[in-house]
């Protein structure tokens, strides 16, 4: 089944990228092509199999309620575009 | 004999008897770096001047007679994916050119403890994603047995470093073969360890299930002595093992005798080079030679493995890249008027196409009306597989197959066809999907000059017997007398 | 048709602040406030390679809540990525769940006029709440604040069973009343430790099926909740009456404007791709340890009310009204052990004490006294040490600057005049100043006398005992 220029435009929205026509045009057949592949798939038969969540057995894996901070706040914000006061700086949002 | 051309445990023999310095081997490695890396281009960036000041201390301590680790004034290099505080941490992407990790990868911390000496970060395949290098942001990475031919990906920055001996050994990461691929087009020993064995932290990731650091060596025993100080519980990893430490050293025994070996057909068939195969089998008789059982055996379900692998491995991800958004760290686009622009503008601009079309394959099959047919159809696939794994390690200790169904390729030869490139994998992505340990030996040359190597699968959390099998082929074979031409690249 | 016609049918969604000490997945202090992005980690801020580990403590506050609220509790859980961009989610998803929650199936009984009804809770799920955006006045931008970022938090989710305003305000208080007791969140809805989204709409009375609902996010006042589901209902039905639809969207209440605006900056068609996230792995809860924390639940409201009524004598409203916040309930138990006047401290709590709160706009976990200063205020009261008039204005007091009644009477003077002479004098001035109120009094005319307790009261500034005035007025006009 292939993937139209429409889906490509939407499925790019819900991941915030931009695309050239160019582009558009490449991954609607690139993806059309993987996914044909990923297809392949339904020819295995898993009526009443499980799903592998997790790549091993681990279970109930939690930390203690403990404060541990050595937080050096320049490393953390040294790699912002922009920033002020401390804090992320980003075009004007209403919410 | 070169400083550079040593193993690694070589290496710690000599400095630990005193024999050299470990600002020698340091020095060493940067002449060779500066006489080699022009034309291989493994390294994204070196870190001399730490690595010497570090060579240096740790010389002192050890003349001073205080207690060092035999792991001290070692060097290595690191796959540019891994966090080391106050360095660059850029995967290869246009995204994190400028990218300073504010903290360590448990990894690193690891490292640390032995005083290890970092050479610098290794190029890759942006994110990791990719089979040849050639998605790197900056460079492609040359295959030092001929600059004309890819190194493998994504860790080939890490492969072709050993391999030119621009460094003792490395770090990769493996999420669908990419220690063991690019290992095996560079002649070199790639590990990838069991799942949840070494922690994840600090190791950027691609796809949370599947990825797993491992060492890239020259030998099999460095393999071992590197996996002793990678592996060992970690808290900051849900996922990571409580297992108490092995030394797996312990493991390097000369002797397969009674050891059952499976050899799954169906990659010794069509799609897998006649050389390649030919090789296997020759590896296969030498097992039997030194007494071990082959038995050929089928793994018929492994063939949708490689589907299961990008439905799993381009949904996770495209949720572990959304972070990248020019907004804390990393690349942002000139071109914004508002919010909006900065997300799309920065993530199309930042990310190369080949990390665009994973994200965009991920979005798409974890969305509304195809989630069911695709990612959960692939994790019921995935305990499929586990289970025809599960019923062949009844019968046998390990797997005998191919890495890589051919020998390194030219440049541009698959980087068109996303699919094509997709099959160098066929052999090792159903070990990550099985979370398995995997090794990547190399055996023998091609007709061309290029390395083969065979992959062993191990049971989870078998390594020793992985280890052992492997070392075993090495003792009773010389592989390691070629070494690279450094042929073609016109230069 | 008329307003009266229509039902309106309401759903919430209660967010809760879990009063761990750190964040859901990292080290971090959860506390409130604090200069911008210090209360944060290369973890809560997304850094590359980072990972989460769950907290213990999240999952057992979330498992008493449920508990609490009559939930089933799931033997297995997950947590489960929600995908979408916002400059407050660092990660681009936030870690929450999807198809199993840690609770289902609860509910909770609530007083309403028409008298206890029962509302459903669909489920109760741990997720981590996002960042602050700040924005300047000078529209320079906005800004991002991490340090809420990863607090834990439970979402609360109610069957569609309200009908009122005031249904929603009951269940919403009695959320907030289970939850402060059994201590799992400050529920402080002033620092947003306690929000709720809204689910609206109306339909024709007897209509059996839903209209279609709009959803008002982000309501963190009681005050705001009510104003904006009134506006929100009338708003769908005037739209309805004019032959209009409504369209199914999410709004923003302002309760600058009293009117509810649609999000437009999230007006794309929403996709949230829900997948277990592989970082973190199964939560199973044993029997044994879902017992253990039923057996550490501490007394809830019913159990109290029960007491009240039969072992303190309170009223069904007294006992209903105490029980209403954890606060008032403690400082109710505390006072009355103090003074042994069960009914006066009651009476105090739901009169003087609840209408200065509300004067001053507090909840009762904002009270700076406790039962302690209470129980002492109605013991003076008893003792006769001082009249209740006095008493209301030591309460004021109380509120200003939290002392013990005796030392607010001492250091204002304000103690009763029980001396009898001392009245008697005060008594005898009053009377010769005012001839007239005796003759009236004597001419039958009864109140004359309240007049002349009223100018007794005058002379000692209200601190004459108002029992023995009456007494002696009494004796010396029948002289």
């Amino acid at each position: 089944m292939a993937i139209s220029k429409e889906e490509v435009i939407h499925i790019a929205k819900l991941a915030s990228l931009n695309l050239t026509e160019e582009e558009i045009e490449r991954y609607s057949n690139d993806m059309t092509e993987i996914l044909e592949f990923a297809n392949e798939i339904n020819s295995v038969n898993t009526d009443n199999v499980g799903e592998t969540i997790a790549a091993n057995e681990k279970y109930n894996v939690f930390r203690k309620d403990e404060i541990k901070q050595n937080v050096d706040k320049e490393a953390l914000l040294q790699n912002a575009p922009s920033k002020d006061d401390g804090m992320f700086r980003i075009p004007k949002v209403i919410n | 004999m070169e400083l550079y051309e040593f193993t690694a445990h070589e290496l710690m023999d000599k400095l630990a008897s005193g024999e050299v310095t470990s600002e020698e081997v340091t020095k060493s490695y940067f002449d060779r770096i500066k006489e080699k890396d022009g034309i291989v281009k493994a390294y994204v960036s070196t870190l001399e001047e730490s690595a010497l000041e570090k060579a240096r201390k740790v010389d002192e301590d050890r003349k001073a007679g205080k207690p060092v680790s035999k792991y001290a004034g070692i060097p290595i290099g690191i796959k540019d994916n891994m966090c080391i505080t106050g360095t660059r941490t850029t995967c290869s992407s246009k995204m994190l050119e400028n990218f300073v990790a504010p903290y360590n990868a448990t990894v690193i911390e690891n490292l640390n403890k032995e005083d290890m000496v970092y050479l610098g970060k290794l190029n890759l395949d942006e994110f990791a994603m990719g089979s040849s290098t050639e998605n790197s942001a900056f460079f492609p990475t040359k295959n030092p047995w001929d600059l004309d031919r890819v190194p493998g990906g994504s860790s080939g920055g890490s492969a072709a470093a050993v391999a030119a001996d621009l460094a003792p050994w490395t770090l990769g990461s493996d999420t669908g073969g990419s220690i063991r691929q690019p290992a095996s087009l560079c002649g070199v020993v790639g590990f990838k360890p069991t799942y949840g064995l070494v922690s994840r932290y600090g190791l950027v990731a691609f796809a949370s299930s599947l990825d797993q650091i491992g060492p890239l060596t020259k030998d099999v025993t460095d393999s071992a002595l590197l996996l002793n100080l990678l592996v060992g519980h970690d808290e900051k990893d849900s996922t990571s093992m409580d297992f108490e430490k092995k030394d797996y050293t312990k493991a390097l025994v000369n002797d397969v005798k009674g050891m059952k070996i499976g050899l799954p057909k169906e990659y010794l068939r069509e799609g897998v080079n006649e050389e390649v195969r030919e090789a296997v089998l020759a590896v296969a008789k030498k097992y039997e030679e030194l007494g071990a059982t082959i038995e050929e055996c089928s793994f018929d379900v492994g063939k949708y493995a490689t589907s299961v692998y990008y439905v799993i491995a381009d949904a996770e991800a495209s949720s572990n890249l959304g972070r990248f958004d020019g907004i804390r760290y990393g690349y942002r686009s000139e071109k914004f008027e508002n919010l909006k622009d900065i997300y799309r503008n920065s993530r199309s601009e930042g990310f190369g196409p080949e990390v665009k079309r994973r994200i965009m394959v991920g979005t798409y099959v974890l969305s509304s009306g195809y989630y069911d047919a695709y990612y959960k159809k692939a994790q019921k696939v995935r305990t499929v597989i586990n289970k025809a794994y599960n019923e062949l390690f009844e019968k046998y200790d390990l797997l005998l197959t191919p890495v890589s169904p051919t020998t390194a390729f030219k440049f541009g030869e698959k980087s068109e066809n996303p699919i094509e490139m997709y099959l160098a994998d066929i052999c090792t992505v159903p070990v990550n999907i099985g979370g398995l340990p995997g090794i990547s030996v190399p055996c023998s040359l091609d007709s061309k000059g290029l390395p083969i190597s065979f992959q062993l699968i191990g049971k989870a959390f078998d390594e020793e017997t992985i280890l052992k099998a492997a070392y075993t082929y090495e003792q009773n074979t010389n592989f390691r007398e070629n070494k690279p031409t450094f042929k073609g690249g016109n230069n | 048709m008329a307003r009266e016609d229509y039902e309106i049918v309401m759903g919430l969604e209660v967010h809760c602040e879990l009063s761990t000490k750190t964040k859901i997945f990292c080290s971090c202090p959860t506390e409130f406030g604090g200069e911008p992005n210090t209360h944060c980690c290369p973890i809560c801020m997304a850094m590359p390679g980072t990972l989460p580990v769950l907290n213990e403590k999240v999952v057992e506050y979330a498992v008493k809540a449920g508990l609490a609220t009559n939930c089933q509790i799931a033997r297995k859980s997950k947590n489960d990525r929600k995908n979408y961009f916002y400059p407050d989610l660092p990660k681009a998803y936030q870690i929450s769940q999807f198809d199993l929650p840690l609770c289902y199936e609860g509910y909770v009984d609530v007083e309403t006029p028409e008298g206890e009804k029962r509302i459903g809770i669909t489920r109760i799920h741990i997720e981590e709440d996002a960042g602050k955006l700040n924005h300047d006045e000078y529209g320079r931008g906005s800004f991002v604040d991490l340090n809420r970022a990863g607090v834990p938090l439970i979402e609360v989710v109610s069957e569609p069973d309200l009908r009122t305003k005031e249904e929603v305000e009951a269940y919403l208080r009695k959320l907030k009343s289970i939850f402060e007791y059994i201590e799992v969140s400050d529920c402080k809805m002033q620092e947003g430790s306690l929000r709720a989204d809204v689910n609206v709409s109306v339909r024709k009375k007897g209509a059996t099926e839903f209209g279609t609902r709009t959803e008002m996010k982000n309501m963190n006042s009681f005050r705001s909740i009510v104003r904006a589901i009134e506006y929100e209902a009338n708003r769908q039905i005037d739209v309805i009456e004019n032959g209009g639809v409504i369209t199914q969207e999410t709004l923003r209440w302002d309760d600058v404007s009293g009117k509810t605006f649609s999000m437009r900056d999230k007006e794309d068609a929403q996709d949230y791709r829900y997948f277990p996230d592989p970082d973190l792995v199964e939560i199973r809860l044993s029997e044994e340890y879902i017992e253990n924390i039923k057996k550490s639940l501490p007394e809830l409201p019913e159990s109290r009310k029960k007491r009240y009524l039969e072992d303190m004598g309170l009223t069904e409203k007294a006992a209903n009204f105490v029980t209403g916040s954890k606060y008032y309930s403690n400082m109710f138990e505390e006072a009355s052990s103090v003074c042994g006047n069960a009914k006066s401290v009651s009476n105090w709590i739901m009169s003087d004490i609840a209408r200065i709160l509300n004067e001053r706009e507090e909840e009762p976990d904002e009270l700076k006294f406790s039962g302690k200063e209470l129980g002492e205020l109605v013991t003076l009261i008893d003792k006769g040490t001082i009249s209740s008039a006095i008493a209301k204005k030591v309460l004021e007091e109380m509120f200003k600057n939290p002392e013990m009644p005796s030392k607010i009477i001492e250091a204002k003077g304000w103690i009763q005049i029980s001396d009898e002479g001392a009245i008697k004098e005060v008594v005898a001035k009053v009377l010769e100043a005012n001839p007239q109120s005796i003759a009236d009094y004597k001419a039958g005319k009864d109140k004359a006398l309240g007049f002349l307790v009223g100018q007794a009261m005058k002379e000692t500034k209200g601190k004459a005992n108002p029992q023995m005035l009456n007494k002696l007025f009494l004796e010396e006009l029948n002289k």
